[in-house]
């Protein structure tokens, strides 16, 4: 790896950059366009949503009352746990979107027919989940309550104090207490625009030299593929991190939707999902001879970045086989990544697993596609 | 001079024995030796497809031979392509230039990429401004210059780590007559300060150039000589023009005389190489055939008689 061959690449990339009025419009007019056209309401209906209990009180009231929850479809129980501490934090990693929290009363609260309270803690940083827990969750708990209230009557025969009895459920919305549908899909939309960004500008950067032949002028000279590359893909990354903190800047300014973690984690780990992209762009300039091809590829790979990692529709509601083969798409990660650090204010600290989840994509694309383009030079 | 690219004391710019390339069951290069010495000027001529490309793709370290060996300035092309990469400099009809970047511009960059001290940067780009007779032109980008300009610019950015061999590969392929003719000037030039020149080309003009030719087809090397020796040596029988009114009647008639081996048109003169006798026998021809104002003089050869004669053999 010879420094002065990378910075003279990178230095040429720069400039094609700056000269290049198409692509710096792309650079800026996207994200704009795409927030200001997407940035409003995307319903969707779930279910499945991914849940944790805690059943302080342990009783047979309290089990069938979160057996309920499970076979209704809206919710999957995925885990108990010990304390409401853990709860929270199932929901801050993005483990689950609700915690359904049963304190120690709620049994004897039922058996002497006295208001017991549950709690729905919803993750409100995807509204349409919120949305159907909410609903479905207050749904629940108004048949449980009947039936237990029919309970009461048939084992006491009296009437009188059902008034007082039954369940009711407390819903805490976490997050986004308002429930935005901005606070979801501007975070989304900034991985989009990157995600775009990213692979479209590697990919034509190399399919262009390809067209215009100046690819076998640099093929005979000393210039390795491993210094053209990076040398393609560093400034690419400078350019997509200006772009996030534009984005960041317009969410704020018109969408009200400020960054509540910090900032440079947020750049931190973007980052990987920035090479990760950039190595799906070398990828693409591999296989594609024009930069139409390349334009098209791109588009290809996008789709399932929209449809699968959660950017439109919650995952929890996809079929088990598109579930995993969502774990495979980097947007799966990179969207956790903004809706952890945007609108739940959690950092590095909870979120390494998906940038870990990044880096290894990253890595593995990266050399994948410059052994790739070594071979096609032959 | 500082960016002087030492390389071993080898007396051949190229040396390459057998040298054979097979894609699947095809050979593109088939069996061809030669060596070059240092400071030649060598054209390398052969109609599309024959192997040209193929063959300065093996010798700049982009491909491996199937078999056969090469050395270029004394390094082996199979293992030691870093080292050749680094002492060659490459032009191709495409003129690889970036048009998005200014004159200036592309030459940094190609300085930057074969490592120029930055010390000699400056002083090597002005000096292959000028060369190229870009003096005044260095901001303009490259898309806005001419095919000449483009091509003597792409010449610069070939050479601007000072190569001691240069690979030309059809360098002057869609440029104007008095372009074609200044770049030869150059490239004379450059050949004059040492500087070994392997050139493939279609236009004959520019092969009698050359000091030697090698004429390949169909991956095989069919002649390698002087222009001189081709002409002395490889045409046989004699050269007559022949001149009428009546040129596409005449052509028809040489072409059904048996003494004839090859009949072609040049422009408004009739080529005919005449293996037995005399030119008194094709005059007798003509007249019978009612062609009654052809003029018939002999004349010497040119490599583009010679060329077309070989392929026509092969």
């Amino acid at each position: 790896m010879s420094l002065s061959r990378l910075w003279a690449v990178m230095r040429k990339e720069l400039i094609q950059v700056r000269r290049d009025r198409v692509t710096l419009g792309l650079v800026v007019g996207i994200p704009l366009m795409e927030l200001l056209l997407f940035g409003y309401a995307l319903n969707a209906v779930t279910d499945h949503i991914a849940t944790v209990v805690w059943d302080a009180s342990s009783t047979a009231s309290s089990r069938s009352f979160v057996a309920a929850f499970d076979n209704t479809g809206y919710f999957t129980i995925r885990r108990w746990v010990d304390s409401r501490e853990e709860a929270m934090h199932a929901i801050d990693t993005g483990e689950v979107r609700v915690a359904l929290i049963i304190p120690e009363s709620f049994g004897n609260d039922v058996l002497v027919n006295r208001q017991a309270t549950a709690q729905l803690i919803v993750d409100g940083s995807d509204p349409s989940v919120a949305q159907t827990a909410l609903f479905s969750g207050g749904l629940i708990a108004q048949v449980q309550s009947a039936n237990v209230t029919l309970e009461t009557l048939n084992r006491a025969g009296r009437a009188g104090s059902t008034e007082r009895g039954g369940i009711e459920l407390r819903p805490v919305v976490l997050y986004n207490p308002r429930m935005l549908s901005v606070k979801f899909m501007v975070p989304a939309l900034i991985g989009l625009v990157l995600q775009l960004q990213g692979v479209l500008l590697t990919a034509l950067a190399v399919v262009r030299e390809r067209e215009r032949g100046t690819l076998e002028q640099l093929i005979v000279s000393p210039v390795r593929s491993g210094e053209l590359m990076l040398g393609k893909v560093l400034p690419n990354i400078v350019l997509c991190l200006v772009s996030t903190l534009m984005t960041l800047f317009v969410a704020r300014v018109l969408f009200d939707v400020p960054v509540e973690g910090s900032v440079l984690e947020l750049l931190l780990l973007t980052l990987p999902f920035l090479f990760a992209s950039l190595g799906i762009g070398l990828a693409i300039s591999v296989v594609a001879r024009n930069q139409a091809q390349a334009l098209q590829l791109t588009m290809f790979t996008l789709l399932p970045s929209m449809l699968l990692s959660g950017f439109l529709y919650a995952r929890e509601g996809m079929p088990v086989f598109f579930q995993w083969l969502s774990l495979g798409i980097p947007m799966t990660y990179y969207l956790e990544i903004l809706r952890g650090v945007i609108v739940k204010g959690v950092g590095v600290s909870v979120l390494w697993p998906q940038g870990l989840a990044l880096t290894v994509f990253a890595t593995v694309v990266l050399v994948i596609s410059i052994t790739r383009f070594q071979k096609t030079i032959e | 001079m500082t960016t002087e690219q030492t390389a071993p004391a080898a007396e051949l710019a190229i040396e390459v024995q057998h040298l054979t390339k097979r894609f699947g069951d095809r050979a593109a290069v088939d069996d061809v030796s030669f060596d070059m010495r240092r400071g030649e000027v060598f054209a390398f001529l052969g109609p599309n497809g024959s192997g040209k490309s193929t063959t300065i793709r093996m010798l700049c370290g982009i491909i491996a031979p199937t078999s056969g060996i090469g050395r270029v300035l004394g390094y082996d092309i199979r293992t030691e392509s870093e080292q050749i990469k680094q002492r060659i400099g490459y032009m191709s009809q495409r003129f690889s230039l970036y048009e998005d970047l200014t004159v200036r511009e592309n030459l940094e960059f190609y300085a930057g990429i074969y490592e120029v001290p930055r010390a000699t940067l400056a002083s090597r780009v002005s000096e292959l401004i000028a060369m190229a007779g870009l003096e005044g032109r260095e901001g303009q980008l490259a898309a806005q210059l001419s095919g000449g300009w483009k091509q003597r610019l792409a010449l610069g950015c070939a050479i601007v780590h000072r190569p001691p061999l240069l690979f030309l590969d059809e360098p002057t392929a869609g440029v104007d007559p008095v372009s074609r003719r200044e770049f030869w000037t150059m490239i004379h030039g450059l050949a004059a300060t040492g500087v070994t020149i392997f050139a493939t080309t279609h236009y004959l003009d520019e092969a009698e150039q050359a000091g030697r030719v090698a004429m390949i087809q169909a991956g095989t090397l069919a002649a390698l000589a002087t222009p001189a020796d081709f002409k002395a040596h490889f045409l046989r029988g004699r050269l007559f023009a022949v001149r009428s009114t009546e040129m596409l009647r005449a052509l028809e008639v040489l072409r059904q005389q048996p003494d004839i081996s090859d009949v072609s048109l040049y422009g408004d003169t009739v080529h005919a190489l005449l293996q037995h006798g005399d030119e008194t026998s094709m005059a007798r021809a003509l007249t019978e055939a009612g062609i009654l104002d052809a003029t018939i003089e002999p004349i010497a050869p040119s490599l583009e008689d010679v060329f077309i004669s070989l392929m026509k053999k092969a």
